[in-house]
């Protein structure tokens, strides 16, 4: 390692190699969309379909005008051209079965789906370091197999599970939390009584979630905790006589929190998809079940742009990583 | 904080509005105010049910926008926006005298113009059972603000049963008039003369109703708010109902095993009445283009392989009751008197070998595929009992699972042999009946028509004549012989008539005082003692 390179030129470097990496995205995206519209328009039965099933009613003359609406009559070509010419200007479509622009039913969602996430993310990402070092460090006692077995238990345990069985416990039993939701309905608690309101919602599901993500993020900090220590550089610092607490937070975790970033990377991508049973059982209002209840409803609309949204999510989330990895890891250079 | 809003709100409806309470309710006092908080298992797609029947709409929209009549539980019509009406001699023309003094939400005044829109532009053009309906309404005269006079080309019947908030609702011409109807922005967020007004859809979590201040049935309705919270899972809305942050819940809002659980706790209560004016028959629809189902003897033999006691008890648990035929026993339409199929698998195999359809070397006489209704356990479940007992008999079933979209799309283009449906029967018969068995309904690609492609001239004529018939002993008479014909061609195998459960907290009153509870417009349902 040479000298430190000048601030500047590393600020600039990273900004033109993020200019270069969006470039490339674009391509990327345009081929996400094309083939996601394929597929879709691969799947039998249509939103025509769908509607008049729930209806239980129909006519000849009410099938062909919607779609003639959603316009269904058109060839597939024609319709892919349409819908790549309304992103290109932006546009997301409309919704054939909410009757509502995709866009605003996305951003309706997309705040709640971020709470949830980040924040289920954020616990079990903190939770799951602080027990993956705990374990490595204490290789092979009684406290690393305890951390693994319980780690491995909430791993395994379904997650629709967990939350019934918390939903259970602490809103039917106990009666302290409430039963699901985001919000108390038609409450006017003003902003901060809001804003407390949510998180007091937030508790259970992010609890539910958290505890699937941990297990992932205790073993893999484990692993590469133990993999670190095997390293001549840590053999180093050990004969200069660096105590112990300082080669496992100054050397041996920074090192080891590459894999864990690269994972966080690809759960933060996952992001729009949300959480889908958890958000059901706990009835949270977030993307994962619009998504879901898109592919029931053949809304195609909907679905292209909740696909749409995620892959530039996946992308900016994946170049975001890559200097995260320059900035924990100088040897990697942003190329 | 909403604790202390609910009590307030009592307070001030007990001072300014308890003698006239007291006067209209008679003998028991009913408390006023408070929140109802009313399950929903799906998101419903807009919030009219004018041109779109799905359930959790209709669920919802009845509170907003009314119809012309309402209906008591033997399905006789009372006045609704209309107070009176009268049918010319010969049958041509329905004048119905409107309600004066009704407000829409948005303050306009409520006129016979709004009816004569919504019949025209509405219900006859959009609505999927109101084209077929409605065919002979030619205009809708308005002589004056408060009357409406239907016209007919041909006398219709059916017409004084089709006029509930739920079939045939009436939206405001002064928002719709002029615009694309079916994407108006009215249809998210309807004005409408109902007891109760829209305030607010939160996609995914719940739509917010509160009470009309100026209903025009005066002192109605006693809640102050109702809460429609969307919960799409099952476990969960167990839980709510449970913990009570639910109070209601319609159309067998948990499975049937949930629902007996939940029956014994002591706050809540469980009944299977209010859903009369719907009547959903569980049936086996079978492609009748597809030999050796084209064979009567080989249908009959089918109907006697199925032991339907066996499902209603199992696998409905007794949610369910035992059908003759397409029509319901609670309808006045219903006789018992048609060919019977008792249990009887013996008497099934010995039909198939003399009708022809000999068992193969491995036992098989042939194999047909069923694909299922997929909504709820029990039609999955009957699927399985289904397959097993055609089994028996030396019929090999291969059933099909997918979602709504794919069973619908399979069965409405003939792509199938044998599938499984609940219908709406609705309480006439030339609601939902007629449409499974008419020949001009063979419309290939349009879901819940004759899609078995049934042909039969005296049904055809029995449909042509009841629709203009208009002594109802006669018209009685006509749809008795239908059935005769139906059970003997068994072109449906009919299983079931579904039981929809209502779970309801013990402090809910009146959710169910007529034969259309859900589709009703809550106005006289009262939270007692909270």
């Amino acid at each position: 390692m040479g000298a430190a390179p000048d601030r500047t030129t590393a600020w600039s470097r990273a900004a033109k190699v993020l200019a270069r990496r969006l470039v490339q995205g674009v391509p990327i995206v345009l081929g996400i969309v094309v083939v996601n519209f394929l597929l879709l328009h691969a799947a039998p039965g249509t939103v025509v379909d769908a509607l008049v099933g729930q209806m239980g009613a129909s006519d000849p003359a009410l099938v062909e005008r919607m779609r003639t609406q959603f316009g269904l009559d058109r060839p597939i070509w024609e319709r892919l051209l349409l819908y790549l010419w309304n992103l290109v200007r932006l546009d997301l479509g409309f919704s054939a079965f909410y009757n509502m622009p995709v866009d605003v039913l996305i951003f309706e969602r997309l705040a709640a789906t971020a709470l949830l996430m980040l924040s289920s993310i954020g616990v079990a990402l903190s939770l799951g370091v602080v027990a993956g070092v705990a374990a490595a460090r204490r290789f092979n006692t009684f406290w690393d197999g305890l951390i693994g077995v319980v780690a491995l238990l909430f791993y395994a345990t379904p997650v629709f599970w967990i939350g019934l069985m918390l939903l259970v416990l602490f809103a039917v039993q106990l009666d302290i939390l409430p039963i699901g939701g985001m919000q108390t309905v038609a409450a006017e608690f003003g902003p901060i009584g809001t804003a407390l309101d949510v998180l007091w919602h937030l508790i259970l599901p992010m609890t539910t979630l958290s505890l699937f993500f941990i297990a992932t993020y205790t073993r893999l900090m484990r692993s590469s905790m133990l993999e670190a220590y095997q390293q001549d550089y840590v053999r180093t610092a050990r004969a200069k006589g660096v105590p112990e607490r300082d080669v496992a937070y100054r050397h041996v975790l920074r090192n080891a929190l590459l894999p864990v970033v690269t994972v966080v990377g690809v759960q933060i991508g996952a992001l729009l998809g949300g959480a889908v049973v958890v958000e059901s059982v706990f009835n949270w209002p977030g993307l994962g079940r619009l998504a879901y209840d898109a592919v029931l409803q053949r809304d195609f609309n909907l679905l292209l742009g909740i696909l749409f949204m995620s892959s530039i999510v996946v992308i900016v989330v994946n170049i975001l990583v890559d200097l995260l990895y320059a900035w924990l890891d100088p040897r990697i250079a942003v190329e | 904080m909403t604790i202390t809003r609910r009590d307030a709100g009592r307070g001030i409806a007990a001072i300014l509005g308890t003698g006239m309470t007291m006067g209209a309710s008679g003998a028991r006092a009913q408390s006023r105010g408070g929140t109802l908080t009313c399950l929903l298992a799906n998101e419903p797609p807009m919030l009219t049910s004018a041109f779109n029947t799905a359930l959790p709409l209709g669920t919802i929209a009845t509170k907003v926008l009314e119809g012309l009549l309402a209906y008591d539980a033997q399905m006789n019509p009372s006045p609704a926006l209309a107070t009176s009406w009268t049918v010319s001699p010969d049958g041509l023309a329905y004048t119905f005298r409107l309600r004066s003094g009704v407000k829409w939400h948005d303050g306009r005044d409520f006129t016979s113009a709004d009816v004569a829109f919504s019949a025209m532009s509405v219900w006859k053009e959009l609505h999927p059972r109101g084209r077929a309906v409605f065919a002979n309404l030619t205009a809708v005269e308005t002589p004056d603000a408060h009357t409406a006079v239907f016209r007919l080309s041909a006398p219709s019947p059916v017409l004084l049963s089709a006029l509930h908030a739920y079939e045939s609702q009436i939206l405001p011409r002064h928002l719709y008039e002029g615009t694309d109807i079916q994407n108006n922005p009215a249809n998210n967020a309807p004005i409408g003369t109902g007891p109760f007004r829209f305030r607010e859809w939160r996609r995914g979590q719940f739509i917010l109703l509160e009470r009309s201040p100026d209903y025009w049935d005066a002192g109605k309705p006693l809640l102050d708010r109702v809460i429609f919270r969307v919960m799409t899972d099952a476990g969960a809305r167990s839980a709510a109902m449970e913990n009570g942050s639910v109070d209601i819940g319609f159309w067998s809002p948990v499975s049937l095993a949930e629902t007996e659980r939940l029956r014994r706790l002591r706050h809540i209560e469980v009944t299977t009445s209010g859903y009369e004016y719907a009547s959903p028959m569980f049936f086996m629809e079978l492609n009748l283009r597809r030999p050796p189902l084209d064979n009567v003897m080989v249908r009959r033999a089918m109907m006697h392989a199925i032991d339907r006691q066996f499902i209603i008890e199992n696998i409905f648990l007794n949610y369910a009751e035992p059908v003759t035929g397409p029509i319901p026993r609670s309808s006045p339409f219903y006789t018992a008197d048609v060919r019977q199929y008792p249990f009887n698998p013996r008497l099934a195999n010995e039909m198939l070998d003399a009708a022809g359809v000999r068992r193969g070397a491995n036992g098989i006489r042939f194999s047909i595929t069923h694909d299922p209704v997929p909504q709820g356990d029990e039609h999955a479940q009957s699927a399985d009992y289904v397959k097993q007992a055609l089994s028996e008999v030396g019929i090999n079933v291969d059933v099909r699972r997918q979602d709504l979209a794919s069973q619908i799309r399979r069965v409405s283009t003939w792509d199938f042999d044998m599938s499984s449906n609940p219908l709406f029967a609705m309480f006439d018969p030339a609601l939902g009946v007629n449409r499974l068995f008419w020949s001009e309904n063979i419309r290939q690609g349009t879901p819940f028509t004759n899609v078995s492609g049934f042909r039969n001239a005296e049904i055809d004529q029995i449909i042509a004549r009841q629709g203009s018939e208009r002594d109802p002993a006669a018209r009685r008479a006509l749809y008795h012989r239908f059935q005769q014909i139906i059970m003997d061609e068994v072109p449906l195998l009919y299983l079931l008539e579904v039981k929809y459960a209502t779970i309801a907290n013990r402090r809910v009153r009146n959710h169910t005082a007529d034969g259309a509870a859900a589709f009703g417009n809550f106005a006289n349902i009262s939270i007692e003692g909270r």
